[in-house]
């Protein structure tokens, strides 16, 4: 330990460890930056292979709904319809269900409780969508089509305006379906986020308010909400972009068609499944990059609405101190 | 006075009960479907198990009998090499963010990066290592297959290994270094040390994650009907043999899609109840 | 320690004078020391001897900067960007905020211990033999001694030599904390720094550290910071009062607690603030 002159053992292990610091503070540095450079690259590589449709198209790949493999003509707009409208109908199911779960599992359910069923509603959350899509086809769509569409079309299709949402064979295959089992999909991730924004509200501003009298419910309304606000946008954004780009959920039950349609119980396309069904057929060139120019919109869409998502979840985060 | 009082409270307490049972109710709404669709897996997926499933090799449309061993190793196979690649770059990366840039920009800008990367939809990861590994290579693979599963590992360890390493007190490494310790010791013989529960946690995590992700498969390792354990070609797997099986017309393709995805789903969650309990295990040892 | 209650007093009376020994060589000097956080000024114009064999401590109210201080004499600082020193630090002589001072040298000769006892996540033999071994290559039998050795000096050596291969973690408080100073004591350093030691500790606990400092500064140079004024008055030699950022006054603990020259000193110690 005493280093007198010339490289002592002291001396020379004390230049190892600088090297070796040294070395491992740039291994783990190119470590971090890897992760910067992967989501580069894929933007970069689903723009370059979707240079040649968005070329030979231009602007109007976005809003054109003609898609022909024959004559090689593309257009994004049946695909663009179909994603946003079944993210839609599934945040319309899934935000006030996953809101009502959160807040039982905050507030109202019994002590015992919260933890296993909190598990167990994070479990279910790592279901693989697969399985949601084949439950979606094998069980759901015929459940649908023999016992609710054909309700639905008979009442609700044949009412003026509102009943061109509903009109049409009961199929069972569709954009409402799509939507409710993507909705059945988001719900636990959705929960979980917003039960996880809603501990961390500090005990005392909700004993406080508590202690005046206040129900639970006006707790929830009036604390715990306004407190969380931009935390609980936050997680409905980060469910919304989970469906949105949510492929097997819906190929299964979307039905694949190539136009649009007013109606919810027909079957429509989202940009995930076509480029799932599709891709294994798209032999030319031009086929395959419009596909992938899908893949760049795609892609472009969920980064936007999670980089919102991850800015509303910021700001509860800069407020804890964290 | 006191009328109108009481009036005001009972209308409080109303909407109160109103609210409360609402959320009962959609709890009960909520596990009912989740609970539905794992009833329907668990029923059909048992129905159609047998031992051929491990077996027998995937059968051809119409054959009666077979079994899914093929797509099983497969798939074993490349969550195997996706998370022997994904993991120690996420370790790394997640050491970074927070032994040397935890309150960087640089820190706060991969970490931005990385949580959008953990909730990208998978299918766009699989069109990314289809232009850079398919293309270029001219083949569908299992390493491509694996690469794609690597990105969807990465950013899972990323996160839990920077969350769980900022857990630990930075009095012990205060304590490590004023022993004249080197960093990198100090970090991979205490650090890691200390953190190995959460750390581990995180790759069963994303190796639940992968194992049923079918999307980017579709685009690299795509999928084999025969025997082939050569990764440097398309490899069988679980997920895609679901999928095609599935939306087939063949009824014994479809009784072993529902196998394959009770396996899928029993083993995701073993995984991740395994990953839970290794988490409880470590919070109550140091408390 | 008698069993008469412990009124400060007593305390002050009962403590070692500096004044008994020859005056004691100086081991730790700092010289015109100053410490900014960012743009913040936390202490300015610091000089202090802290002198050899003996114990020393610093105490001041909270925010004064006695923690900040202790934490510069083992560079223990250099891992927070922003944070930086400027001024001496001289060890027998050699100043050791010089970058060019190597930093495992520094601590290897200037051991700490926090105030959150912090034992690794190992046995109780590794965590001693853990920082003997990346300086010394020894046999078991010598690194066995060793440890030995350590815990022996830091008087646990009784409650743990039949568990030694247990992880540290099942240990209490109190012997956790004397296993950090065990750890610290194993590399034989010259100077041992304290951190508010016993601040996290239980009374009993807090008792049996204090009757270390006696038997460990005939080894080391010791050097505490304590919250605590009758821990200062029992436990140091000499004593330095900080405020605001500066040293207000240092000397022998008997004078500094009965006849303090400076106002802010005997507001202090009567309790007038804190």
């Amino acid at each position: 330990m005493q280093a007198t002159s010339a490289p002592s053992p002291a001396e020379r292990s004390h230049r190892l460890d600088a090297f070796a610091d040294w070395f491992f503070r740039n291994l783990v540095t190119i470590a971090g930056w890897f992760v910067l450079i992967a989501l580069g690259l894929a933007a970069l590589s689903m723009a370059w292979g979707g240079r040649e449709a968005f070329m030979a198209f231009g602007p109007g790949f976005l809003t054109s709904t003609a898609w022909n493999p024959v004559t090689e003509e593309y257009g994004a707009a049946v695909a663009i319809y179909g994603t946003v409208v079944s993210t839609i109908i599934a945040m319309i199911i899934a935000v006030p269900v996953s809101f009502g779960i959160a807040l039982f599992l905050t507030e109202v359910a019994p002590a015992w409780i919260r933890q296993p069923l909190g598990t167990a509603i994070e479990l279910l959350a790592g279901i693989p969508s697969i399985i949601y899509g084949m439950w979606g086809l094998f069980v759901l769509a015929p459940f649908l089509a023999d016992n609710v569409y054909p309700w639905v079309d008979a009442n609700l299709g044949q009412v003026p305006l509102v009943g061109l949402l509903f009109a049409g064979p009961p199929l069972g295959i569709g954009m409402l379906t799509a939507g409710i089992v993507l909705a059945i999909m988001v719900i636990p991730f959705i929960s979980s986020v917003m039960r996880d924004v809603f501990m961390t509200v500090p005990n005392r501003l909700k004993e406080s308010a508590y202690a005046l009298g206040s129900t639970t419910f006006e707790v929830v309304w009036d604390i715990v909400l306004p407190y969380t606000r931009s935390a609980v946008i936050g997680g409905i954004f980060l469910g919304m972009g989970r469906a949105l780009g949510e492929t097997m959920a819906v190929t299964f039950v979307l039905g694949n068609s190539h136009h649009i349609n007013a109606s919810l119980l027909m079957p429509g396309n989202s940009i995930a499944a076509s480029i799932a069904n599709e891709f294994a057929e798209a032999t030319t060139p031009m086929y395959q990059s419009a596909l992938l120019a899908l893949g760049f919109v795609l892609f472009i869409v969920t980064f936007v609405v999670l980089a919102i998502s991850k800015f509303m979840l910021m700001q509860l985060a800069k407020r804890e101190g964290n | 006075m006191n009328a109108m009082a009481d009036r005001l409270y009972f209308r409080r307490r109303l909407l109160n009960a109103v609210s409360l049972v609402l959320s009962g109710a959609a709890t009960l709404f909520g596990l009912f479907w989740l609970v539905w669709i794992l009833w329907v897996t668990i029923s059909k997926g048992i129905d159609a198990m047998s031992l051929q499933l491990f077996t027998e090799m995937t059968p051809p449309p119409g054959q009666d009998t077979g079994g899914l061993k093929n797509a099983i190793v497969g798939s074993l196979m490349l969550s195997s090499l996706a998370v022997a690649m994904g993991a120690p770059v996420g370790i790394a990366a997640g050491t970074f963010l927070s032994e040397y840039a935890r309150a960087r920009k640089i820190g706060e800008v991969i970490r931005f990066v990385n949580d959008i990367l953990l909730s990208a939809p998978s299918i766009v990861l699989g069109l990314f290592v289809y232009t850079l590994v398919v293309r270029t290579t001219g083949t569908f693979s299992g390493y491509a297959g694996s690469i794609a599963m690597a990105f969807i590992v990465l950013p899972v360890v990323v996160r839990t290994t920077d969350e769980m390493l900022r857990l630990v007190p930075s009095q012990m490494r205060e304590a490590a270094l004023s022993l004249g310790i080197p960093q990198w010791k100090v970090t991979t013989q205490i650090l890691y040390r200390a953190a190995l529960p959460g750390i581990v946690t995180g790759v069963l995590l994303a190796l639940a994650r992968i194992a049923g992700e079918t999307a980017p498969l579709l685009f690299t390792a795509f999928n084999n009907q025969y025997w082939s354990t050569d990764m440097g070609g398309a490899m069988p797997n679980l997920p895609v043999t679901i999928f095609q099986f599935a939306m087939s017309p063949f009824a014994y393709w479809n009784q072993l899609a529902w196998a394959g995805a009770f396996l899928i789903t029993l083993f995701v969650l073993a995984v991740s109840l395994l990953a839970r309990t290794l988490l409880l295990r470590k919070k109550t040892h140091h408390d | 320690m008698t069993d008469a209650p412990i009124t400060f007093a007593t305390a002050v009376r009962s403590a070692p004078t500096g004044a008994e020994a020859a005056p004691s060589p100086v081991k730790l000097a700092a010289r015109n020391l100053a410490f900014h956080y960012g743009d913040f000024t936390a202490l300015r114009d610091i000089n202090l001897d802290v002198p050899q064999n003996k114990v020393t401590a610093l105490i001041g109210p909270s925010g004064c900067g006695k923690s900040t201080l202790l934490r510069i004499f083992n560079r223990i600082y250099s891992i927070y960007p922003g944070q930086r020193a400027s001024g001496q630090v001289l060890l027998d002589g050699e100043d050791v905020l010089d970058p060019k001072y190597p930093l495992n040298r520094l601590r290897s000769k200037i051991g700490m211990v926090f105030q959150k006892p912090v034992p690794f996540p190992m046995s109780i033999f590794d965590n001693i033999a853990y920082g003997i071994g990346h300086y010394e290559k020894l046999s078991k039998a010598d690194m066995a001694d060793r440890v030995e050795a350590a815990l022996r000096q830091a008087a646990l050596w009784d409650e743990v030599k039949d568990k030694l291969r247990q992880s540290a973690l099942g240990l209490s408080g109190g012997q956790q904390q004397r296993l950090c100073i065990a750890r610290a004591v194993a590399l034989k350093p010259q100077v041992i720094l304290f951190d508010e030691p016993t601040s996290a500790l239980d009374p009993i606990a807090t008792g049996k550290i204090e009757q270390l400092f006696a038997e460990l500064k005939q080894q080391f140079t010791i050097l505490i910071v304590t919250h605590n004024m009758q821990q200062a008055a029992r436990c140091s030699d000499f004593t330095a009062f900080m405020y605001l950022g500066e040293l207000i006054e240092h000397g022998a603990t008997s004078t500094i607690f009965t006849k303090p020259t400076k106002q802010q000193t005997e507001d202090y110690i009567t309790g007038r603030f804190g």
